[in-house]
């Protein structure tokens, strides 16, 4: 995954409140390989037609918010199903950051692990957001993950809550599964000890 | 946080405690994993081990299950005619073979829903901590586990060190008490739950289900209850191991034996929430509140009684809630003030993790005994195992099913995700016993109606959505 610190970018707002991870990638595309790249299926359902032409009424269709690489989502975006390829198709669309009042668990954990930062911002400040948004198409977001800092197109900035370890993991591209294989003694440990299950 | 050393504890408490390996400064804990399930779709986590040169640490702990994918009208591999299906199949196959991982694929008399054969095989037992890629993977925890879906990454980190970094959900106990009126079952229940605390009621919590109107469910029962935990936000759902959870896991063929079985148990009896413990949250139901539950849009929170009519967007207040469920009756083709018993349907699919276990084929059995399947409507029954279908076909359920006109289906997912080419098709409408009702998830434009075994029975015999209490009257 590629580190993330600072962007600035146009920010793509979904409206719509839970918001479930067979919307943003539906099952249907589960099946292709990793190597695939998911950003072509990400919304299938709501982006294109049955013959694969797009339908140009949804938003990700719309030229102003083509180039993307944040999403404004209401609260409790990416409930649902505990697919990653969910995150995969955002991230390979080129979303880094996704912005909403709350998350599903599940979706909010995968994100940190593929390189896309979630930030969970006050209900009555992401409900302005997303109206600022569709009412200015192409309208810009920057975060800065280091500083932990959002600035809106309006010109607010706000503080975000990241963990310590998820933000030196996205900030230096740190890979979790390397920091637990070298306490692997004290797992060992513990199985040894650990009563048989 | 609430419980100092010393003090009194959670069942959640426990079993995270006993299972911390060590915490890190950011407040996660490594926890250890007791029991991993893979399936069909786990195999880009196992590409992420292969790229780093990883093996599984400890495939004795890993057990497998084809189900996403497999087809339900043949055991023939050579039905699966779509490549790309076929392949996920073989990964599994081919990654569980490598790496000496149990598996019960296509063909295997123990195959079925990862959900179901966990605990069907004694391969789920209380006390431990299970992972799968999977959400629905809270149904384990009905008996007694601390059971949690998680992402590819995180599955190829458990498979690589048998070990998870988590950061220790708050607790939140739902309890119901009193007595269930007649046709009312445990999914009713969870749809009540989710209806009233709604999909992200439970995020970030560990539910328990408590209260005499739970320990009073079978084992199925409690099985479909914490299924749903997921469907109201929450990490897992659990319920304290009794007496129901010993004798439905007394000799599985993986449930421990002869004296470790009794140590097992005596230690088992361990685990329900100290009688003092604090929940971060608490809900309280009254059973005999709770009726034959559908749902009407898209989300598993537009629940309603059947006896209810479908809502109006204009009564409500709330701006993003009345637009949402606007849209929500737009896609499901519904009418404000349709009572909901008018709705007809196209289709009825009776299976799945939520609602396909022997319980509920029985109960939906005995609803379609002696009665058609009505007009021209296509309906399926899924067992959601081969061992449970094999035990309906000895009690001589599929025999009445067939009767009827229903169609009796090999063991999968089939339906309730439509992976694997069993769909609703486009408009059409399906009383399913499944568990999510989104948009889509039965296939594209397919409207979906939430429902219990019996409900979508009675669906089924009259053509359109039901009281179920109706024909029981008339039985
Ligand atoms: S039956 Fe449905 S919910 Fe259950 S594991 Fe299969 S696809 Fe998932």
């Amino acid at each position: 995954m590629d580190r993330l610190d600072r962007i600035e970018a146009v920010a793509l707002p979904i409206a719509e409140a839970n918001c479930d991870t067979d919307q943003i990638l539906p099952a249907q595309y589960l099946q292709k390989p990793r190597a695939d790249n998911f950003g072509n299926y990400l919304f299938a359902a709501f982006r294109f037609r049955e013959d694969g032409s797009e339908i140009p009424d949804f938003i990700l269709n719309r030229p102003a918010y083509r180039p993307a690489r944040i999403v404004v989502a209401s609260h409790n975006f990416g409930c649902g199903s505990s697919r990653e390829h969910a995150v995969w198709a955002l991230y390979d669309y080129g979303i880094r950051v996704a912005i909403a009042p709350s998350f599903g668990d599940i979706f909010q954990t995968n994100c940190l692990k593929n390189g896309l930062l979630p930030v969970v911002l006050p209900t009555d400040v992401v409900a302005a957001l997303l109206q600022d948004l569709e009412a200015t198409p192409g309208a810009t977001i920057s975060v800065d993950l280091p500083g932990q800092i959002v600035v809106l197109p309006d010109g607010s900035s706000h503080g975000f809550a990241v963990d310590a370890f998820a933000k030196d993991c996205l900030v230096n591209g740190i890979d979790e599964l390397d920091y637990t294989l070298a306490r692997a003694s004290e797992i060992d440990r513990f199985e040894r000890d650990h009563s048989p299950a | 946080m609430r419980s100092s050393a010393g003090s009194a504890q959670t069942m959640h408490d426990k079993i995270w405690n006993s299972h911390r390996i060590v915490s890190r400064d950011d407040g996660q804990d490594l926890l250890f994993i007791d029991r991993h399930f893979i399936h069909d779709i786990t195999a880009p986590a196992f590409e992420i081990l292969r790229e780093r040169g990883l093996k599984p640490r400890a495939p004795h702990r890993i057990f497998g299950t084809a189900d996403h994918y497999v087809p339900t009208h043949s055991r023939d591999m050579a039905a699966v005619n779509h490549p790309e299906r076929r392949t996920m199949i073989e990964a599994l196959t081919r990654d569980a073979a490598e790496s000496g991982i149990q598996i019960f694929g296509l063909g295997d008399p123990r195959q079925g829903i990862v959900h179901v054969i966990g605990p069907e095989q004694g391969l789920s037992l209380p006390g431990m901590t299970i992972v799968c890629a999977d959400s629905h993977t809270s149904t384990h925890g009905a008996l007694g586990a601390l059971a949690f879906g998680i992402g590819a990454t995180e599955v190829g980190h458990v498979l690589a060190t048998q070990s998870l970094w988590q950061r220790k959900p708050r607790s939140m106990r739902i309890s119901i008490d009193g007595t269930l009126g007649a046709g009312v079952t445990a999914k009713d229940i969870i749809l009540t739950i989710i209806a009233t605390i709604g999909v992200a009621g439970a995020t970030g919590h560990v539910i328990e289900y408590a209260g005499s109107a739970i320990r009073g469910l079978s084992m199925e029962g409690r099985l479909t209850v914490c299924n749903m935990s997921i469907e109201a936000g929450g990490r897992a759902g659990m319920i304290a191991p009794d007496d129901t959870t010993f004798a439905y896991l007394k000799d599985r063929p993986y449930a421990p034996k002869g004296e470790d079985w009794e140590r097992a148990v005596a230690g088992w009896r361990e685990l329900a929430s100290d009688l003092d413990a604090v929940f971060d949250r608490e809900i309280t139901i009254d059973a005999a509140s709770i009726a034959p539950m559908v749902t009407w849009g898209t989300t598993p929170e537009d629940a309603t009684p059947i006896t209810g009519v479908v809502p109006d967007p204009d009564a409500i207040a709330d701006p993003g809630r009345r637009e949402g469920m606007a849209r929500a009756l737009a896609y499901m083709g519904l009418v404000p003030g349709t009572a909901l018993e008018e709705v007809p349907i196209d289709r009825v699919f009776i299976g799945s993790c939520t609602n396909g276990r022997i319980e509920d084929l029985r109960s939906a059995a005995a609803v379609v005994k002696g009665r058609k399947v009505a007009g021209r409507i296509e309906a399926w029954v899924v067992p959601g195992s081969q061992q449970i279908k094999a035990q309906a076909e000895a009690e001589g359920l599929d025999r009445i099913f067939k009767a009827a006109g229903f169609d009796w289906r090999f063991a999968g997912c089939s339906m309730c995700l439509a992976a694997n080419g069993d769909t609703v098709a486009p408009g059409q409408r399906c009383a399913s016993t499944s568990n999510r009702n989104f948009v889509g998830r039965q296939g594209p434009r397919a409207r979906t109606h939430l429902m219990s075994p019996a409900m979508a029975a009675a669906a089924a015999v009259t053509g359109h959505l039901t009281d179920v209490r109706r024909l029981m009257e008339g039985a």
